[in-house]
């Protein structure tokens, strides 16, 4: 993978305040096309932040933020609109609309975008849910009538359905239990291999990102502590790295479950 | 290390896209793709090119030319896919090509056709040549999810007859009605508690919705009244000139603003403006499951929300509707000077003269009547809701038409039992 020079995502002195808070001061960050990137940090580090910056929907108080080589800060309405639609987006809370069916929220990019016919796009929309692993009786549930498990894998099937070449993931395995963090983990491996995405993961959770990860950056004091991958960060010296990532559940478990 | 070989070795003119170039990007999104195109040759050797994206698939996406073109020659299945001219595929691509795909094979997987065959032995998986590598895999995925029969799309539920559907609009009605009745008497347990505990009662939070839900209605409740007054004196004017009875104008708005269009018309703006808020609020709290949080907390939501509420307006709407008596009467007067030549001071000394005090008893009773009926029925809507952001707007709506309905309803019912009490 090392072979691309343009790196995906590339973060510049990246700084960003609410009022006089400080979230980030100088952060640099790039993401190299097709790996799995690990954004992790204790809470209140800004890692939500930074991901609300890299999608669009938040601007940093100043530095530079280029995806697919384009500064973000340039963009006119039409050229935003083509860069949302190169990436997809699975929120913490699903994001999936209440009022329309889980077909109906996997179906939604493609009838925004495209002209494909409507009992076309439902199909797809069930693939991309069969994708997932949901049940097929799930298509036709509404967002509120799901387990967290399957809101979350319905969620994914969304950001999913324009096939994107980036993958941002919120939180993809918080409120889920043991096993369908595995689930989640082994979904997240299959995605990667079938759409050959970017992936950029925000998480807490040790085990998704010993399991996934090519690489975890970890934030604080504003920035990029340490980047690198989690056998080394296991054994890096920052305390706040040493803090993060010793003497908590999930050390070392890779290998443990069955690869993807 | 977590990638398969397909996405190491990918030759994918995706990549091409990636370069940075910010038309590209733009391009990329449009409809520039090269169109997708499929050749069938004789030999049952299938040559793909160009974009099969959901921009470049063109005409080929619509499923009746795809029927029609599978369905429409004689040519042999297809054995060999030749993707070496192919520029990329996502998944509506590679969706439209097993379409294509099993319509020339002669059997859908709709009809059952497919199992027998796949007991008959598997009709052959066509070989794909030449094909980009995530485009490959890709494809073999979607094959694979078809023939393990995942990939099935369930149907819409068929909607129901008009019977069917007044039927279960009736009984849902009447449950609603019942639990409606359940949640007055909760309220009214909880009304009877606080009265022998005052001190439980949040004073504080019942004078805010006081301020809230009544002294800042006063501008909108004020003018409405005042114009509703204008219309009543004009149109009766209109008549009363033709009589020569001028003067009976302010028995015309006295009466018809103190009994009836006063309380009315205040009743009518609260509920469309703190019902609906009420609706809103305990809704919303369901949802974040606030309301879940009070009753662990041992707080009863009837005696921490709702009271206060139903107090607050008791409280206001009565007082409204005296605002709403006095613009209303002040609009008539307006007018009679304007169209009848009657002055303030004939109005008013006649207006003290026939007018009888019961007149405005009754308005600012039927408010107070209208304010419980307000209040509860936007809280009780608020209770109902479940789930999502989509509940909360439909309890809302709910509230303020049936607060409304039931309003009218019970004024018309007023009317009825005054003219039976003679007042």
């Amino acid at each position: 993978m090392e072979d691309n020079a343009s790196p995906v995502i590339e973060l510049q002195q990246v700084c960003t305040r609410f009022g006089s808070h400080r979230v980030h001061e100088g952060l640099d960050l790039s993401v190299r096309r097709g790996e799995i990137l690990g954004l992790a940090g204790g809470s209140g580090s800004g890692k939500s932040v930074l991901l609300r910056e890299m999608i669009l929907l938040q601007r940093p108080t100043s530095g530079r933020i280029r995806i697919f080589g384009v500064d973000v800060a340039t963009l006119d309405a039409a050229q935003a609109l083509a860069l949302r639609r190169r990436w997809g987006v699975m929120f913490q809370g699903g994001g999936l609309f209440s009022s329309l069916t889980v077909r109906q929220n996997v179906g939604l990019p493609l009838r925004e975008h495209t002209s494909l016919a409507d009992a076309l796009i439902d199909e797809i929309a069930d693939w991309k849910l069969a994708l997932t692993g949901l049940p097929p009786e799930a298509a036709l549930k509404l967002p509120g009538e799901l387990s967290g498990g399957m809101l979350k894998r319905a969620a994914l099937a969304r950001a999913l359905s324009l096939d994107p070449e980036l993958l941002f993931l919120d939180e993809p395995t918080s409120g889920l239990d043991p096993a369908s963090s595995a689930g989640v983990d082994e979904l997240i491996l299959r995605t990667h291999s079938l759409f050959g995405s970017t992936i950029v993961i925000v998480s807490h959770d040790l085990d998704l990102l010993w399991q996934v990860t090519d690489r975890v950056a970890v934030l604080g004091e504003g920035r990029v502590i340490a980047l690198d991958t989690m056998e080394a960060l296991a054994q890096h010296e920052h305390a706040t790295v040493r803090a993060y990532f010793n003497d908590r559940r999930g050390a070392p478990t890779r290998g443990t479950r069955a690869p993807a | 290390m977590n990638s398969s070989p397909a996405v190491q070795s990918a030759p994918d003119t995706h990549q091409d896209l990636h370069g940075g170039a910010l038309d590209a990007a733009y391009k990329a999104a449009q409809v520039h793709a090269p169109a997708a195109t499929l050749h069938r040759g004789a030999d049952g050797t299938w040559a793909l090119a160009g974009a099969w994206t959901v921009n470049g698939l063109g005409t080929l996406a619509d499923t009746d030319t795809a029927t029609a073109v599978g369905s429409e020659a004689a040519s042999p299945p297809p054995r060999v896919l030749d993707g070496s001219a192919m520029v990329s595929m996502d998944s509506a691509g590679a969706w439209v090509l097993q379409h294509l795909l099993q319509s020339h094979q002669g059997h859908h997987p709709e009809h059952g056709e497919k199992r027998e065959q796949r007991e008959q032995g598997q009709p052959t998986r066509p070989q794909l040549l030449g094909w980009p590598a995530r485009a490959e895999a890709l494809m073999q995925a979607l094959l694979q999810a078809l023939e393990s029969d995942s990939g099935r799309t369930l149907a819409q539920p068929p909607q129901h007859g008009f019977l069917h559907r007044s039927g279960q609009q009736a009984v849902a009605g009447a449950q609603q009605a019942l639990a409606f009745l359940g949640f007055v008497g909760e309220v009214g347990m909880a009304l009877a508690g606080a009265l022998r505990h005052p001190q439980r009662l949040r004073w504080r939070v019942v004078l805010r919705e006081v301020q809230i839900g009544g002294f800042q209605a006063l501008p909108i409740v004020g003018l409405t009244s005042f114009l509703l007054g204008v219309v009543v004196a004009y149109q009766g004017a209109e008549q009363l000139r033709n009589y020569g009875a001028n003067v009976f104008v302010v028995e015309l708005v006295g009466y018809a603003m103190l009994r009836e269009f006063a309380p009315l018309i205040t009743a009518i703006i609260i509920a469309g403006r703190s019902g609906s808020a009420y609706a809103a609020q305990i809704g919303t709290m369901v949802v974040t499951e606030e309301i879940d949080a009070l009753r662990t907390l041992g707080v009863s939501p009837q005696e921490r929300l709702v009271l206060p509420k139903l107090l607050a307006l008791a409280l206001a709407l009565p007082l409204l509707t005296v605002f709403a008596d006095l613009t209303g009467v002040l609009g008539g007067m307006v007018m009679a000077r304007s169209q009848l030549d009657i002055s303030f001071v004939e109005f008013t000394s006649r207006f003290g003269r026939v007018m009888q005090g019961s007149a405005f008893l009754i308005g600012i009773g039927k408010a107070l009547v209208f304010a419980f009926i307000i209040a509860l029925i936007g809280c009780f809507q608020g209770f109902r809701t479940h789930g999502s952001a989509d509940s909360v707007g439909r309890q809302t709506t709910l509230s303020v038409v049936q607060a409304i309905f039931l309003v009218i309803v019970v004024d018309a019912v007023f009317s009825v039992a005054f003219n039976l009490l003679d007042l």
